[in-house]
């Protein structure tokens, strides 16, 4: 057991499966939250409902412990290989030019992660714990009004910005992320390696813009 | 031309060294980087000063011997190319370089701009090799290799174990390195049956001589001399991962 705990090689395979379910979740996640662009009367019913059904679902209540499960080990396993890249690294070079080799978000993955890490413990706090555990006001059909939460946080361009900086980040993650992914569980074919960073880029693309829509576009709405 | 130096010295790996300044005046644009530097150790020893010292062999570019971060790079600015086969015709009149060892805590310093790298060697050692005895050159046609097989596996061969990838890596990880000696073997009919037990000896290996991960920034490949492919590294897990699930002794 000690070797898969140790090693190198299955700690970014780790890695690199629980980033690729949490980039498939994040396309779920994406296609329940446009419903917020609906005209305003059907988002707000369709919406609440959508999250009472996903909350009362044993199915989705299951894939939601692996999601819970997959962003600690992803975390957990950043910090493991952070230490021991620290370790590997000794003294550092004085003059240090080898930035120019790479993507500057392939060597800041960390920071990028962190980024996207805090923004989801407020993410967490601000919706999902409130929608679980605190009160909220029912609508229409009985049902937890999320809907005004999330429209009422969107009003706000402090929030916004938060929002849209926090994607931005997990844009590039995602950029160097889901290629990477690939490579670390061992995809070496050179023609599916292409194909793969092709996709990569376009689903970094469309994730980020599909979710910094949703913010601009309440912001913009409700400005009276 | 003037060369301006800042080389790194240290007099042995407790020391802590620093970086001293040395100016030579008749540089040629012809010198490579490392006649360059045997002109500057000529100077010091004649006013009786300690030679630099640097690894070197072949000057050809093929043994893998000489290798330093020139201008915070390994191997210098161009690409492709090995410390051996810089010319100062890379470099300016009256241009500053700075020289240092490759760092990373699997190269300690020996001296100067001189690297221990027989980690690399200890992980050649673990598995990177066929276990059986060859005796005399066999006749060339006796076992078929295609034409691709061959020249992939000559690509991933062409790895001369300069430690240019480790010191290149913001995580100094070994995986090209590892991942082109996987690949050459695994390629050929007579190192392919070996290679389930061979990477996991030779990961584990890696992993015991305190390198870091690859975290698939591919800048082991472009500052590369022999431009080994980043898709090696790719093989190496995708086989580490195949012996850990598949593999019964
Ligand atoms: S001295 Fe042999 S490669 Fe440079």
């Amino acid at each position: 057991m000690i070797w898969f705990i140790k090693n190198s090689v299955t700690r970014k395979n780790l890695m690199a499966l629980t980033g690729l379910f949490l980039s498939f979740f994040l396309i779920v996640h994406l296609a329940g939250n446009l419903q917020l662009l609906l005209p305003e009367v059907q988002a707000k019913l369709q919406y609440n409902a959508y999250s009472q059904f996903l909350g009362g679902n044993p199915l989705v209540i299951l894939i939601s412990f692996v999601l819970y499960a997959c962003i600690i080990l992803h975390t957990v396993d950043a910090i493991y290989l952070g230490i021991k890249r620290k370790k590997a690294n000794g003294v550092s070079c004085s003059k240090d030019k080898r930035g120019r080799a790479s993507t500057w978000y392939s060597r800041h993955m960390m920071a990028l992660g962190i980024i996207v890490f805090v923004f989801l413990v407020i993410h967490f706090k601000d919706y999902w714990y409130r929608y679980k555990f605190g009160e909220l006001p029912l609508d229409e059909n009985g049902n937890k009004d999320l809907y005004t939460l999330v429209i009422v946080s969107f009003e706000q361009l402090w929030y916004v910005i938060l929002y849209v900086i926090a994607i931005v980040a997990l844009g590039y993650h995602l950029l160097h992320g889901v290629f990477s992914a690939h490579r670390s569980i061992g995809l070496y074919h050179p023609v599916y390696n292409s194909i793969i960073k092709v996709l990569g880029i376009i689903f970094a693309l469309v994730i980020t813009i599909g979710y910094i829509i949703i913010p601009i576009f309440i912001y913009i709405n409700h400005q009276t | 031309m003037k060369i301006i130096l800042k080389i790194w010295r240290q007099k042995n790996r407790q020391d802590k060294g620093e970086f001293c300044d040395y100016v030579l005046e008749d540089v040629t644009r012809d010198m490579s980087f490392l006649e360059m530097l045997d002109m500057l150790n000529n100077k010091l020893v004649k006013q009786g000063d300690r030679a630099v010292e640097f690894d070197h062999d072949c000057r050809e570019g093929i043994c893998g011997q000489c290798g330093v971060m020139i201008n915070g790079i390994a191997h210098g600015s161009l690409k492709n190319t090995t410390t051996c086969q810089l010319h100062m015709r890379e470099f300016k009149d009256g241009d500053t370089i700075y020289v240092e060892p490759f760092k990373a805590s699997a190269f300690p310093v020996v001296r100067d701009l001189k690297v221990d790298r027989s980690s690399l060697d200890h992980i050649i050692v673990s598995g990177g090799y066929v276990s059986v005895d060859t005796g005399q050159a066999p006749e060339a046609n006796n076992i078929p290799v295609t034409y691709e097989e061959a020249e992939s596996a000559f690509d991933a061969a062409a790895c001369i174990g300069c430690g240019a990838c480790v010191a290149s890596c913001k995580n100094s990880s070994a995986a090209l390195f590892t991942g082109a000696k996987i690949t050459h073997l695994a390629r050929l009919p007579q190192g392919e049956k070996e290679t389930a037990s061979r990477t996991m000896a030779m990961v584990d290996q890696m992993e015991q001589e305190n390198f870091g991960h690859c975290s698939n920034t591919e800048a082991c490949q472009v500052e590369c001399p022999e431009n080994i492919s980043v898709l090696t590294i790719a093989r190496m897990n995708y086989e580490y991962n195949r012996a850990k699930i598949l593999f019964k002794k």
